[in-house]
């Protein structure tokens, strides 16, 4: 991936969905024990499918923000000399 | 004594003993007498090493014994391992890379290294560097407590000090491979670890569930014994006061785990930014795992397993609920394999934990104030032995004090750790924060944690200090104030103490900033945080 030795902050929106599975904090939409799936209350197996919810979300960021540089046509020029960071 | 168990356990805890003191070749870099090398295993670990490693790190001993055995004893507020480890790593996932990537531009090996580039102050190090060993040595002895349950279930449960004896043997044989080979030995480790976890999951929650008449049955069993009880904050699904409580320890662990620091030893120690990142999505299969273990106290409940009573102490040990369960219900031999999944599970972790104590230590104690000119392979050395001290600590603090007051310790970690937070996590996204108010803010969070979580009593079981974290809302005063009235609400005292923290550090942050007090030199660079493993920036591994 290209480093881009110039911004602070790089900011996709798909980094939004991050945000979704917090979600699941909000308990009052769960707390219930009907309908029960293969006998889970629902309070279980809803939390449960938040699992492959989460991978979703940080899996589709990780694919959607892979090598997106920000400020794109400039090659990286650091030179050797950055490597020399003197003796501590 | 269970000798099948015994023999199944002691051939896989051989096996491992040997991978142990292997790893050193594995690998290898040029030396191992560099923190790079001895403390981050050369920092090239890929994917699967670093999913292994890190989850092997996460989902400890502690956490298989201790999340069912709160669910067998409370219920649904013992599932919030769950939701805890769904949201941390979109937490996580930007922060880390951040981390990962200014840490290596300049070798930083410990969090408690960032902040002193990041402020120029070696006395916010210091206090960085001191929370985490405090609240690090409480959870190795936590381990000792998961592996300990196991021992005393296969019938080694003597009295005394000698009834320590199999643990204390177990944990030489752990620190001798960790002093040899460093984060190598629970790197290779952790693949039969986590390979054993998986099995005997695996089998527990197909077996188990049809042996007891399916899950429906099990968690009407559950209610009933829940009903029957006096407490009412109980049962399986969340009362009316529990629910704030429950999201917010929930949050607050997130937040909190990956300040530890043997968790980001795990990821400083992993080869490049992508790595991190596909962890990121693929560590939630491990959550899975813990959310089906954590059922197993229902399970526990049908089955009518008896918590054993620790012939040290004389009380009964809920933690040995899950070994008891598998050893009731399971042939001999796969309780053995169970057995040992658990107890393995208990050393990788401990392993990282003694080995990123060590690394602070040496790091930001040792070589700040008492050996300045320390050589990369001094600096190796003290690591190896202060991660042997830490170990025997963590040893003797099981066998000479009550192990409750090693949970009461891990408890107090947590809201320990989260201190932290601006200092270290904030402080990868922005300076804004004054050194000042970075201090004060940890003393005010730090000393109104500690304060709230010793006046949590539980007449239930006869504490009247450090017995929970939650906190009742109306409890909260302000100089006598009540904002909350007499809310019987319950609160994670760590959230709590946070937003004390944060408040104070903004107000004299402003203050300094006012004052225009010099606010230390920033030794990194904004595009440092986005360097990643094939930039030249990169500090050569073990050099310097």
């Amino acid at each position: 991936m290209p480093s881009d030795p110039k911004t602070g902050l790089r900011w996709s929106n798909w980094n939004l969905l991050l945000l979704v599975p917090l979600l699941m904090l909000i308990t009052p939409w769960f707390n219930i024990d009907q309908p029960r799936l293969f006998g889970l209350p629902f309070f279980y197996w809803y939390q449960f499918a938040f699992v492959p919810l989460g991978v979703l979300c940080v899996g589709l960021v990780y694919v959607k923000t892979k090598d997106k540089p920000v400020v794109t046509g400039k090659p990286d020029k650091l030179g050797v000399d950055d490597l020399d960071e003197g003796a501590k | 004594m269970q000798w099948t168990e015994l023999i199944v356990f002691s051939a896989l805890f051989l096996l491992v003993t040997v991978m142990g003191f292997v790893a050193a070749r594995w690998q290898k870099g040029d030396t191992l007498d560099h923190l790079d090398e001895w403390g981050l295993g050369g920092r090239k670990f890929g994917s699967w090493i670093t999913w292994f490693l890190v989850g092997g790190d996460l989902y400890t001993a502690y956490t298989f014994v201790a999340v069912p055995a709160l669910m067998f004893g409370a219920g649904a507020t013992g599932f919030f391992a769950l939701p805890y480890t769904v949201i941390l790593y979109p937490i996580v996932f930007l922060p880390l890379v951040r981390m990962w990537s200014v840490s290596r531009v300049h070798g930083y090996v410990t969090p408690a290294d960032f902040v002193k580039g990041r402020y120029g102050s070696h006395w916010l190090a210091l206090l960085i560097a001191i929370t985490g060993i405090v609240a690090t040595m409480p959870y190795i002895a936590l381990q000792l407590v998961g592996l300990e349950a196991v021992l005393r279930s296969m019938g080694l449960n003597g009295g005394g000090i000698l009834g320590h004896l199999p643990l204390f043997i177990a944990f030489v044989i752990l620190a001798l491979y960790t002093y040899q080979s460093g984060l190598r030995a629970p790197a290779l480790i952790a693949f039969v670890k986590d390979i054993l976890i998986y099995l005997v999951i695996l089998v527990a929650i197909v077996y188990l569930p049809a042996k007891f008449g399916g899950w429906g049955e099990i968690f009407n069993h559950a209610q009933a014994k829940f009903d029957g009880t006096p407490s009412k904050t109980d049962g399986i699904l969340l009362t009316g006061t529990n629910q704030l409580q429950y999201a917010t320890l929930a949050l607050g662990s997130a937040l909190a785990l990956f300040l530890y620091p043997h968790s980001l030893t795990g990821i400083l120690a992993s080869r490049g930014r992508n790595v991190i990142k596909r962890n990121m999505v693929a560590l939630p299969a491990y959550s899975l795992v813990l959310g089906l273990l954590a059922l197993l106290g229902f399970v526990a409940i049908s089955a009518g397993t008896k918590p054993i009573v620790n012939q040290a102490t004389g009380r009964p040990d809920t933690n040995t609920i899950v070994p008891e369960l598998f050893g009731h219900n399971f042939p001999s031999w796969f309780a053995g394999v169970a057995f040992a999944a658990i107890g393995i599970g208990a050393l990788v972790p401990a392993a990282i934990m003694s080995i990123a104590a060590a690394n602070l230590w040496t790091r930001n104690v040792y070589k700040e104030y008492i050996h300045k000119h320390a050589t990369p392979a001094q600096e190796a050395k003290q690591a190896k032995i202060a991660s042997l001290v830490v170990k025997f600590g963590a040893v003797a603090f099981i066998v000479f004090v009550d192990p409750q007051f090693s949970i009461d310790l891990q408890l107090i970690g947590g809201v320990m750790i989260l201190q932290t937070l601006p200092a270290v996590a904030i402080a990868l996204y922005t300076r804004w924060f004054h050194v000042y108010g970075l201090v004060a803010g940890w003393v005010a969070g730090m000393g109104y944690g500690m304060w709230l979580l010793y006046n949590i009593g539980n007449p239930a079981v006869n504490k009247a200090h450090f017995a929970g974290s939650a906190l009742p809302l109306g409890k909260i005063s302000i100089f006598g104030w009540h904002p909350f009235g007499a809310s019987t609400t319950q609160i994670y005292v760590g959230i709590v103490a946070l937003f004390v923290n944060l408040l104070v550090a903004v107000i004299v942050t402003l203050i300094a900033k006012r004052a225009k007090v010099f606010n230390g030199t920033d030794q990194t660079d904004p595009s440092d945080y986005h360097v990643d493993e094939d930039s030249p920036r990169v500090k050569p591994v073990a050099t310097h």
